[in-house]
Order: C-alpha cells, then structure tokens, then sequence
C-alpha cells in the first residue's frame, strides 16, 4: 500500500498495463512529446516509442474511430481525449460506431478500448472547457461509463477498463488530478458496474460519483464531528451500468437521500438515481430525494459567478439540513 | 497522380475465362439486387434499402484486386460486396430480411452486412462513419507489421464529410495500408458533385495528403480490377495509402423507395446506355467469348442462384425475443439492465 496522486495512480497504472499486455497502447493528442496535457502520461515515449504511445493530429473524430477500428481486430488503445468537451468531436465514433458495433453485426466483433478524459469545471475555463457530458455517455447502451473518485480506484478501474472487451469510457476530473490517497500493491482489477458504499452512515444516504463523491466524503465528515449526523456515502463508481440495488439497499436503511453531481440537474444522472429511489424504495422514503447540480448555465468564466454556479460542499450541507428537517430528523440529531 | 483508362484486354483463353467469372458476378448482383427491390415492395424487407444496381463493374473489378487476408470496410450501399467478397447469398438475404441466419443475426440489416469469415467488416449507415474504422484496422496490421491490406470504400458525398479529412490525413501520416475507393456515382441522394464539391475531381483531393490517387471508368471491371491491384500492390508493398476514384452512375434512386424524380429522362437514358452489365454481355458476344446462348445460361444459373436465396431467406426464423439482450456488451457485468418496455426497475411493493 502506498500514498499517491490520483495522477500517478493513473500513469502508473497505464505503464504497468503497457508492460503486461503488448496489445495495449495509447493515442492522443500531446501524449507523447508533450507528455499530456495534464502529464499523465509523462515518460511513457521515452520507455515505451512512438508505436505504443501514438501522437494524433487534432482530429478527436478521427483518433477516436481509429481506436475503434484498431480495437476490431484485437488491440487494446486507449485513447486519451483531452477533456470530455472534445469528445463532443468525437461523438459519431464513439456513439453511432464504438457503442454499436458488437449488437449491431450480431457480436462478431468487440470493441475492447478505453477512452481516458477529464471533466470538470472550477478551473475558470468558461463555458465550452467546463462541462460534464459523461451524461451523452451513460445514456447509451454497448458503452460502459465508470468515474473513480479516489486514486485506489483510478488503479482498479482502470485495470478493469483496459481488460474490458467494451468501450469504456473512463470519467477522470481536472479537480481530482493531485488528490492522494492509499492505493494497493498488486494486481486487483475493480467490477465495472458496483457502486461502494465509501463511508457507513445510518441518517441520510448521499450519493455522488467522481469529484463529488470526494465531496460527498468531507461532507459525511464535517456532518458527523459537528452536528453528529451520521450519514452513508455511496459512490457510484460506475455511470453504466448504474448500480441500482446498493443505491436501493442503502436508502432502506437511510429512509432518505440527497445526490451530488457535477452536471446540470436537468435530465441529469442525479435525475436517474431519484428515479431509481422512487422506484425501489418508494416506500421507505420519509423525504423527496433532493439533487444538487450545477446551475442549468453555460459556466461563466468570472470566478465569482464560477463559483456560484457550481455545486459546492456548503450546497451539500444545506440540501442535507433541508432533507433532514423533511423528515423531522434534525431536531433530535443521529440516531 | 494518374488517370487510368484502359483499352479492352486482348482475347486469350485466361481472359475469356475471366469475363465470363466477372460476368457471372456481375449478373449476381443484378439479379439479387433486383430481386431485393421486388422483396422491398413485397415489404418482406425494412428500413432502407440501397442497391448496387449500375455500380456492378465497379464492385466485381474491387473484390478481384484484394486477396482473402485483406479487410474490405463499405458504407451501406453494400450487398454486391458482400455477394462478391464470399458471404452466402441465402445468409446475405436472410439478413435483408431480418432473420436469424442473416449475416448479422438480423441486428444490422440491410446497411450492415458483416462477416468475420470474409472480413468484410461492415456495412456503415453513417456517412463516413467507416472512414476512421478501417485507417484503424489498417493500423492493428501495421501495429502487428502484418501484410494484409484494407479497403474503404465510400460514395463521392463522403469526400465532403470532416471524418474524409481527418482521415485520409491520418493514413498519409502513419503509413497507413489503405485504399480508399470512392465510388463515383455523380449523385449523393438527390446532390450532384458539382453541387457538393468545390473540386468536382475527387481523386484530386488526395494531393492535399500528398496521397497517390487516380480515376478510372467504374463501368469497366477490368480497368476497375487494374486500378485497384496498382492501389493494392503501393499499400502493401510500400505501406502507403491510395485513392482510387471510379465513376459509373446509378440506374436506380438513391434508395428502393425513392423514384428520383429529380433526374431528367436525358440523364437517366444516358445512365442507362452506359449499363455495365449489359456493356460486357454486348462486349462478350461481340468479341466472340461467348454467344447469346452461353450468356442465357450463367443467367438462368444465376438466377437459380438468387431464387434459393430467398428461399433460404423465407424459411429462416425470426430472431428469438430471448436473444435480445445477447448483444450490448462483450464481457457482462453486473446490474446490466435487461428490462423490457413494460417491466419495472425494480419488483412492485418489494
């Protein structure tokens, strides 16, 4: 076990992939040379040669599809796309072909590729450098979508992704880049499609995924040392498949739930798990399932108005007071 | 960059014996595609259907310059290919159908025939779409230092399309064995060229990529053949990418429901003078390769052929309703949902 960056977990992780697997390799633009544009790749040119770590034109359409045309017969790429905005240019290929062609020819061939991209605002990037779209992503069946919060999870899913036979789209955040945390020794690849429950609670159940699932843990925290709140922190880890019974399991014993995202609150992935509660625990509930988002506006560029915008931990704190009075919880603190 | 046009062959016994293969496959497609258009009214085929009716020279002269190992990516105006590359009619049909014996288990349709066996891998609905699959397949062979080649083709409306650019970019710069073909047939749907095209001479447009390219007749197999083999030998010799233009015309609309009403009765009867495959029969007897009797024949054959065919096509069940989730990933994993229309999230009152 040892403590590093969400960075490194990844880099190394990539490496170590590279070196166990000939099949594997790696395009992108600014990959090789520049070393990435948020260095997650540095050094993997120097070890590895223009072959396996493959410099692309700015051509996200054609990169991306060329991935999954090199995926069709056997390899392994991993694509990295700068930020998840430009994948945008590369929706056709990821959407109409990546996610489409094992069901669509009858299972003859997979399409076993990862396609690492950040998302994420608060960098002051403005409005076409700052969105979450992991939604377009997990809304379409053949791709699977997973988002790790923490660097021992940017490790695990990252192993399972690159030994996927389907694209994965790997969900990583500008914000989580230089976080630490333990990540383990040793070759133990997570399942795509399990959420976990990241911290026990029995108040209130907060669920959440990348960025916000970090949030969501120093939420619980701050809740628990100053108002003796004890709530269970579920993250969802993976977008599609979405994990619904852990979510369930947990608001049964929670009786209620707020959910933390990143992205706009309509139609978003916060609007599918409330969904999937009313579903299955309908009659557990004591309160509405409450969501906080990102304010449904292209995100500015002023920090001030930045900030406002984006759902931030305070947030989280006044949706969870706002359940618990729901409920009639509060008063009376932890159970 | 060249324009390749070629006098008729010389006769020899090798080359009869080679017209009259071409001419039989030429007839295939004829025949089947005829015969889909009829299954079309006949509604036992959906979706869209677009047929190779006029580009039969075209299709035969391509599939004999690329060898088995080779990979062949199309867009949907795909059956002649299919047919020619090797998969079964009766499978090819079935497909068209939407049985469980097509190509594709019935999941793709018309516009997505795919069989590994041939490695024709794929059939693409979205223009340009197989652009960026096929420079990638062309990578996994240079990746693997392999001696197969790829050829895409595409219709000229494709040349327009961002995925063209990024593409045939790609190709020059990574040494790419690729052969594009764009197969001329002067109209995307109811678009001319020269409505669509700034540089109605699409081959030209591979000297932005300072990528090799010519054109050539599309109505003529043995120039077609030519030209595709000089195209074939530069990719997997030299590990270049080539755009090989062919122009023909389409005797038909851009799809089976459509009339195109938009076209003169001049230009239609010009189209249909240049009709490849009645050119060759006319060519055949006039060269004395074979008589009107011979030629009488390989149709009958061909058309017991296409008849089986739909035999086969008709007696092939429906896809079980079970299989339908059979398909949306490689590896399973947990909480896939595999939930029908009507059933709920979760069970009622649980």
């Amino acid at each position: 076990m040892a403590v590093m960056s969400y960075r490194q977990a990844l880099h190394d992780t990539l490496r170590a992939e590279m070196l166990r697997d000939p099949d594997v390799f790696l395009m992108g633009e600014e990959i090789g040379r520049f070393e990435g544009s948020y260095k997650i790749t540095a050094g993997l040119l120097d070890e590895f040669g223009p072959k396996r770590v493959r410099d692309t034109p700015i051509a996200e359409e054609g990169f991306t599809g060329a991935a999954v045309g090199a995926a069709m017969l056997g390899l392994r790429p991993v694509v990295e796309i700068m930020t998840i905005n430009f994948s945008l240019l590369a929706l056709d290929q990821i959407v109409n072909h990546a996610a489409k062609i094992y069901g669509m020819f009858g299972g003859q061939r997979s399409v076993p590729m990862v396609i690492r991209t950040p998302g994420g605002g608060g960098q002051q990037l403005a409005a076409t450098h700052s969105q979450n779209v992991e939604l377009f992503y997990a809304f379409t069946p053949g791709l699977k979508v997973v988002a790790p919060s923490s660097p021992a999870d940017a490790k695990a899913l990252l192993l399972a992704s690159i030994r996927d036979n389907d694209p994965v789209l790997f969900l990583e955040n500008l914000a989580l880049y230089n976080t630490k945390g333990e990540v383990p020794d040793g070759d133990q690849p997570a399942e795509i499609g399990r959420a976990a429950v990241t911290r026990e609670g029995t108040d209130i159940t907060l669920v959440a995924y990348s960025r916000m699932a970090h949030v969501a843990l120093q939420v619980a925290e701050k809740l628990a040392s100053e108002e003796g709140i004890s709530a269970e922190v579920v993250d969802l880890r993976s977008l599609r498949p979405l994990d619904r019974p852990t979510i369930i399991e947990s608001v049964k014993k929670t009786s209620c739930a707020v959910v933390l995202e990143d992205d706009w609150l309509t139609y978003g992935i916060g609007a599918e798990v409330a969904a999937s509660i009313s579903d299955g625990a309908f009659d557990y509930l004591d309160a509405p399932v409450r969501r906080v988002a990102m304010a449904e506006v292209p995100l500015p560029y002023a920090k001030s108005l930045e900030l406002a915008a984006l759902p931030s931990a305070n947030d989280a704190v006044t949706a969870v007071h706002q359940t618990l009075d729901a409920v009639g919880r509060r008063s009376v603190g932890a159970h | 960059m060249a324009t390749t046009s070629r006098k008729r062959p010389a006769r020899s016994a090798k080359n009869s014996e080679e017209l009259l293969g071409y001419y039989r496959q030429m007839l295939l497609v004829r025949r089947f595609e005829e015969r889909t258009a009829q299954a079309y009214t006949e509604a036992k085929i959906g979706g869209y259907c677009h047929l190779n009716l006029g580009e039969e020279a075209t299709v035969v002269g391509l599939m004999a310059a690329i060898e088995e190992r080779d990979y062949l990516f199309t867009n949907y105006r795909d059956h002649g290919y299919a047919l020619i590359r090797g998969m079964d009619p009766g499978r090819v049909m079935a497909e068209l159908y939407g049985r469980q014996d097509g190509v594709s288990k019935g999941w793709g349709g018309s516009m997505h025939l795919f069989d590994t066996d041939v490695r024709q891998l794929g059939g693409y609905g979205i223009v340009g779409g197989q652009l960026p699959l096929a420079a990638g397949a062309a990578l996994a062979v240079s990746y693997r230092d392999g001696d197969e080649v790829v050829m895409c083709q595409m219709g000229d409306g494709t040349t327009n399309i961002g995925a063209f650019h990024e593409t045939l970019n790609m190709a020059t710069l990574w040494d790419l064995p690729i052969i594009f073909v764009v197969v001329n047939n002067q109209l995307g749907m109811g678009t001319t060229v020269e409505m669509s095209s700034a540089e109605p001479e699409l081959y030209k447009r591979a000297s932005a990529y300072r990528m090799e390219s010519a054109r050539v007749d599309g109505n003529d197999v043995i120039a077609v053949r030519d030209a595709a083999k000089v195209a074939v030998e530069r990719a997997r010799k030299e590990q270049k990418p080539y755009l090989l233009e062919t122009v023909s015309g389409r005797l038909k609309g851009h799809s089976v429901v459509d009339p195109a009403a938009y076209r003169s009765k001049d230009e239609v009867e010009a189209v249909r003078a240049q009709d490849p495959v009645a050119g060759l029969h006319d060519q055949l007897i006039a060269d004395k390769v074979a008589d009107a009797d011979q030629l009488a024949e390989i149709d009958a054959d061909v058309h017991r052929i296409v008849k089986a065919a739909v035999e086969f096509a008709e007696k092939s069940p429906a896809p079980e309703v079970s299989s339908l989730f059979d398909y949306t990933y490689a590896s399973p994993v947990p909480n896939d949902s595999r939930r029908l229309p009507s059933d709920p999230l979760f069970p009622v009152g649980a």
